[in-house]
């Protein structure tokens, strides 16, 4: 009969990726490179918000864009077509989320020597990008008007790890029950610090004031 | 639906303490799962089973949950109070100055080995 034995370990299971992205983002911070780190559930409009981001700022530094899916390449060649900036498509091979060193997989596809700012838009999740610690310098994510103004209180560790909240698609806000002053409640309640930023990708209203605080977090980093 | 991610952590972590100590089959891991840390215990062990059932070193391998019970600090009053039934704000004082204490743990906290 083999030996049986208890083994303790006492481990968080986020502790090696909390790690690896202390050290990823640390030699960010060498090489002078910004990494922004987008998430948002699917379809609230994180591609059309970078397109409208990226044309309002790549006249100002060297950026690129990570595109993270689970398949296709849709995003990263709509990127490029729309911007003419690098952009890459990363594939989590079913994963829900990207991890420190997945994104550092990518950031090793990209000439970060020649790059000021790298935007990896994660994926369209709203549960599991929020546990996983990429590396990132700042965190953004997009609520969208149709999706409700009460998604703060149903995910709360998203709007929790978040610098900053986008509220996308207000063109729209005459047809939907959204309630702005709530929506902007609810967010608080759970971070006190986070920015906001109304906007509309499609109109592209509200996206200058988002595009300043990012160039303003750059500068300072 | 992020516990297939995890259980993918879980077994990175757990071949690499089998490795370190000679192990040649665990037939138990224990984690301890904090009440309010989005990690669904019966997702998790189903996920398990697939996963776990792929790799040598863990067919046949259970995986237990020890669930951790959420309990957040009110810093105003000084008292704990239960997470799930009153959230954010404190019963006690009804302040809004409050973090929590436990509950938020995806910790692996043991294997049963043998070797």
């Amino acid at each position: 009969m083999d030996e049986v034995k208890i083994i303790e370990i006492k481990k968080s299971v986020f502790a090696d990726n909390e790690k690896d992205a202390d050290a990823l983002r640390a030699e960010l911070k060498k090489k002078k490179v910004f990494l922004l780190n987008l998430m948002s559930a699917p379809g609230s409009g994180k591609t059309t918000t970078l397109i409208q981001l990226i044309n309002r700022i790549k006249g100002r530094l060297r950026l690129a864009v990570m595109e993270a899916d689970i398949d296709g390449d849709v995003d990263a060649h709509k990127i490029r077509e729309a911007t003419g900036v690098p952009s890459i498509q990363l594939h989590t091979g079913g994963m829900c989320h990207l991890d420190a060193e997945m994104t550092r997989q990518g950031l090793d596809n990209l000439d970060l020597d020649n790059l000021d700012l790298v935007i990896l838009e994660n994926v369209g999740n709203l549960v599991c990008p929020a546990e996983f610690d990429t590396g990132s310098c700042a965190n953004a994510m997009i609520l969208s008007v149709p999706e409700g103004d009460d998604k703060p209180l149903k995910y709360p560790l998203m709007f929790t790890v978040c610098d900053v909240v986008l509220i996308n698609k207000i063109d729209v806000l005459p047809y939907f029950d959204f309630n702005m002053e709530k929506c902007k409640r609810y967010i608080q309640l759970r971070n006190p610090e986070a920015q906001i930023f109304p906007l509309s990708a499609k109109t592209g209203k509200g996206v200058e004031e988002f595009a300043e605080w990012l160039l303003d977090q750059i500068s300072e980093c | 639906m992020h516990e297939l991610g995890i259980v993918f952590y879980i077994i990175r972590d757990v071949k690499a303490v089998a490795a370190e100590n000679h192990v040649e089959h665990v037939s138990t891991v224990v984690m301890d799962i904090g009440e309010v840390s989005t990690v669904v215990p019966h997702l998790l062990t189903d996920c398990w089973r697939w996963a776990a059932d792929k790799e040598e070193l863990l067919k046949g391998c259970e995986l237990k949950c020890n669930i951790i019970p959420a309990v957040t600090w009110c810093d105003d009053c000084k008292q704990e109070y239960e997470t799930v039934k009153h959230g954010k704000t404190c019963p006690h004082c009804h302040s809004g100055n409050t973090w929590l204490l436990r509950g938020n743990e995806v910790e692996i906290k043991e294997l049963v080995v043998s070797s």
